[in-house]
């Protein structure tokens, strides 16, 4: 927008550029929430999660590292583990990010994938124990094993998607 | 190929102090977050009225998906119904074959119990439900069983009522919104509820494993007394579940007590139950309007 109005090929508005990222990782926390789904295991994966870390994959300088603050305490509002858990988490997944980023100067899609997975197991199997602190760690980390490997498995299709809503938050007019 | 991220951020000042700044939040943060998720392990009560604020938002979004598709039962039970179809078809014939004779058994016994309480003048106590409802969500992503229920203080749920569907109990209210309320399922980790075995009354106590199932243990640990097939009930100790509410059958034995499977799948129920907690002073005024009035259930 300039002062003769919007022109063609303009970049698009800040507004949307900072608030598609942010929302899309909103509703995923908030969607299992929404669907009429009663399950008697964790078999979703974690979805606000994978979103969470497909944009830092993808976007590694877009947020600040403190976005894990916000964002986490929203997915405890509907995940069902205790507060504080996701702040904790997903502020340290988005350190280790960083700091990937500088170790791994040029990443490809494998080191993505590779990254993504590790630090969606690591999340999940952390989140169990914290939740349950006094229940054997063992059968814990196996109730949550199935959900990781469905996560690490579609953690490409996240990747994807997350390229699908980049192309639109950055599209041109 | 992502392009390489450039965080170095130069001679400027200003960008050092910044970035330096980002980081000390984000590590002071984590770790109060870390405190406050070790708190709220410790007392569960203290976060749930923002808990359940924030799930008032999407209900409204899940009473509309329900009723547009209907209640996705359990995925996985679908998966490994597939799997072990034919063993199970033929061990379910024979436990029909069995069931139809004990049922004509259990009517005898009926109308037999039903005489003598006639004679005996014996009150029945009050099971009528505080409120209906259906199970609305839950929570699917997380290694919690917690449900949303589509009953609130509106309609008298409070937190600490047991839930039950036709077949069996559910759990019990965790905490009530205005509108919504909070269901911890049978099956949640940390989930446990004094059961009696139907046949004989062994008393023991049934855990969540968290991924549909329950551990049962009995009280008394030398023997392992439970085999394929039993029955357990609520006993009523303890002072939350009524007695009497089907729980679980036994599915295999194990080391220490034995597996099972929960009656009512939470996934299957249309229609819930939330009932009295089975307290003393609850008891007592169901028993006086029936005292009051003599006679009244004899037939």
């Amino acid at each position: 927008m300039n002062r003769h109005g919007q022109r063609i090929g303009e970049p698009a508005s800040r507004w949307r550029m900072q608030i598609v990222p942010i929302a899309t990782v909103m509703i995923a926390s908030a969607l299992p929430l929404m669907l009429p789904l009663v399950a008697s295991s964790p078999v979703l994966p974690p979805l606000g999660l994978l979103f969470f870390l497909s944009w830092q994959l993808l976007r590694t300088e877009m947020w600040p590292v403190w976005i894990g603050l916000p964002l986490g305490l929203w997915d405890d509002l509907f995940s069902g583990a205790p507060i504080g858990t996701a702040i904790a988490l997903w502020t340290a997944a988005s350190i280790a990010i960083a700091y990937l980023s500088q170790r791994i100067y040029w990443r490809g899609f494998l080191h993505d994938w590779a990254i993504g997975a590790l630090l969606v197991a690591a999340v999940q199997a952390l989140a169990v124990l914290i939740t349950f602190p006094h229940a054997p760690a063992g059968h814990m980390l196996g109730l949550v094993l199935p959900q990781i490997i469905i996560s690490v498995l579609l953690m490409p299709l996240f990747l994807r998607l997350t390229g699908k809503f980049d192309n639109f938050r950055l599209k041109r007019r | 190929m992502v392009r390489p991220a450039h965080r170095r951020p130069g001679q400027s000042r200003k960008a050092q102090y910044s970035l330096f700044a980002a980081y000390v939040i984000a590590i002071t943060g984590a770790l109060a977050g870390l405190l406050l998720a070790i708190l709220s392990v410790a007392d569960p009560v203290g976060f749930a009225a923002l808990r359940v604020a924030s799930q008032e938002i999407t209900a409204p979004i899940a009473r509309g998906t329900r009723s547009v598709i209907g209640s996705i039962s359990g995925i996985d039970d679908t998966v490994s119904a597939y799997v072990g179809a034919g063993s199970q078809n033929r061990r379910l014939r024979k436990e029909l074959a069995e069931a139809r004779r004990r049922l004509v058994a259990t009517s005898a016994l009926e109308e037999e119990n039903r005489q003598l309480k006639s004679l005996l003048g014996l009150q029945q106590t009050d099971r009528s439900a505080l409120a209906h409802g259906y199970l609305l969500t839950s929570t699917s992503t997380s290694s919690r069983r917690i449900a949303l229920l589509s009953l609130g203080r509106n309609r008298g749920v409070s937190a600490g009522q047991p839930v039950r569907g036709a077949d069996g109990l559910i759990g019990r209210v965790l905490t009530a919104g205005p509108s919504v309320s909070q269901v911890l399922l049978l099956t949640d980790v940390e989930n446990v509820v004094p059961v009696r075995r139907a046949r004989d009354g062994l008393p023991a106590l049934a855990t969540g494993r968290g991924n549909g199932d329950l551990d049962v243990r009995t009280l008394n640990i030398a023997t392992n007394p439970f085999k394929p097939g039993d029955i357990l009930v609520t006993s009523g100790t303890g002072g939350l579940y009524p007695p009497n509410i089907p729980v679980a059958i036994v599915v295999r034995r194990q080391d220490d007590g034995a597996l099972a499977r929960p009656l009512a799948d939470p996934a299957k129920v249309d229609a819930v139950a939330v009932l009295r907690p089975y307290t003393p002073d609850n008891i007592e005024a169901q028993a006086v309007p029936a005292k009051s009035s003599p006679g009244a259930g004899a037939p």
